[in-house]
């Protein structure tokens, strides 16, 4: 499963944020993927992450599988919104 | 979003805008390069629009003998809406009806002093290198004895500490935690780090290092062939692990096989010797020493000549 947000973050996903997202995805199992620009990275690795460099207004997407994909997705949700890092 | 555009071409390879400058960022789709000797003939029924044209000596000096409705014709035809470059050689000069039509159609008119064929060959593979299909993947690229090594495993299995252990015995670094893949050529991959995080490894405690102003310049590289996989995982009772070494795992990379390593992980296995001896026992193979091989014949010898004393 996945789903789509835009970041609203005006510094985009700095490196602090990119540390809190990958701490939320590293706590399940599933396999997570970030996608931006075409590009698709593993969401706990907090390198792949930031080798994006995500700015504000950018289009990403999170995608799960595995046994718990649909609480990791509900949780990165959160952590999303929490942080106002994007929508 | 298109790999290589015609403003770029121009850049690395110094080529003079003649005409057509709206154009330049035209994206070129394919490394296929077209010299349009038959359409200056006219017969455009296959014309290859979408290509680098190339006019050379032959095309031109034909074209020459042309009348001026037939070279304004022809012209305007080989100007379409997609072509991404047309490309004069050798220096000549740029027909008067190629600029007219090019500057219509917006079609970048470029020249070079190159001859036409070394002219082919250095675009070809330009565009092949940039067009390449490519992937990432979550993993690391080290640069051990000259064995471009990948090593995958899940996060927290121990990738970074690794690598880092392998550069501190002189090994050089390529990608930490994301490398992009291109296959530049049937079964070659090249691994290169995304650019942000060139240099960087990241060690669970220590945060974010630069291994090029710790170790200098000695412990990277840029880019590196990949030619083993090396996967850790966490030791599992239950699964077998190759014992011998005379069978050959493969793994598919984009559409390139490369030989893959499975190495449990347990405290106390010291990964960076293990990899090391890895990289070099794959060199061994590669010269025609293979050691579980030679083995197997010398127990098959043994067993055979035992086979004797029983008859």
């Amino acid at each position: 499963m996945q789903k789509t947000f835009k970041v609203t973050a005006e510094s985009g996903i700095h490196a602090r944020p990119a540390t809190m997202l990958v701490q939320t995805a590293s706590k399940f199992d599933s396999d997570i993927q970030l996608e931006y620009n075409g590009k698709k990275v593993n969401l706990k690795s907090i390198m792949g992450v930031m080798s994006l460099g995500i700015p504000q207004g950018a289009q990403i997407t999170i995608s799960a599988e595995g046994s718990d994909a649909a609480d990791a997705i509900n949780a990165l949700t959160e952590t999303l919104s929490k942080e106002g890092l994007a929508e | 979003m298109p790999k290589v555009r015609t403003k770029d071409l121009i850049d690395e390879f110094q080529f003079e805008l003649v005409s057509g400058a709206e154009g330049i960022h035209r994206p070129i789709t394919t490394s296929d390069l077209s010299r349009p000797g038959i359409e200056m003939a006219g017969y455009f029924a296959y014309y290859p629009a979408e290509r680098v044209q190339l006019l050379g000596m032959t095309e031109l000096s034909f074209f020459e003998r042309l009348t001026p409705v037939e070279k304004r014709l022809r012209m305007e035809k080989l100007c379409t809406d997609i072509t991404p470059a047309i490309i004069v050689s050798r220096g000549l000069e740029v027909p008067k009806e190629l600029i007219e039509a090019s500057e219509k159609k917006e079609v970048p008119v470029m020249r070079s002093t190159m001859k036409t064929t070394r002219l082919a060959s250095r675009l070809t593979n330009y565009l092949e290198s940039k067009l390449a299909p490519t992937t990432a993947v979550h993993g690391v690229l080290v640069d051990v004895y000259g064995v471009g090594v990948l090593i995958t495993g899940k996060s927290g299995v121990g990738k970074s500490e690794t690598a880092l252990e392998l550069v501190k015995r002189g090994h050089r670094l390529v990608a930490d935690d994301c490398v992009e893949i291109r296959q530049e050529d049937e079964n070659l991959l090249i691994g290169s780090a995304p650019e942000l995080i060139e240099h960087l490894l990241e060690i669970r405690g220590l945060g974010i290092i630069n291994v090029m102003t710790l170790f200098g310049a000695g412990a990277v590289r840029p880019h590196k062939r990949i030619s083993l996989v090396i996967d850790l995982e966490l030791w599992d009772p239950n699964k077998q692990y190759d014992r011998l070494g005379l069978e050959e795992e493969k793994v598919k990379i984009i559409d390139t096989e490369v030989t893959k390593l499975t190495i449990p992980v347990r405290p106390g296995r010291n990964l960076a010797v293990i990899i090391e001896v890895a990289a070099m026992n794959f060199r061994l193979k590669r010269m025609g020493v293979n050691a579980a091989e030679e083995f197997s014949a010398r127990l098959a010898d043994a067993i055979g000549d035992a086979e004797h004393d029983y008859e």
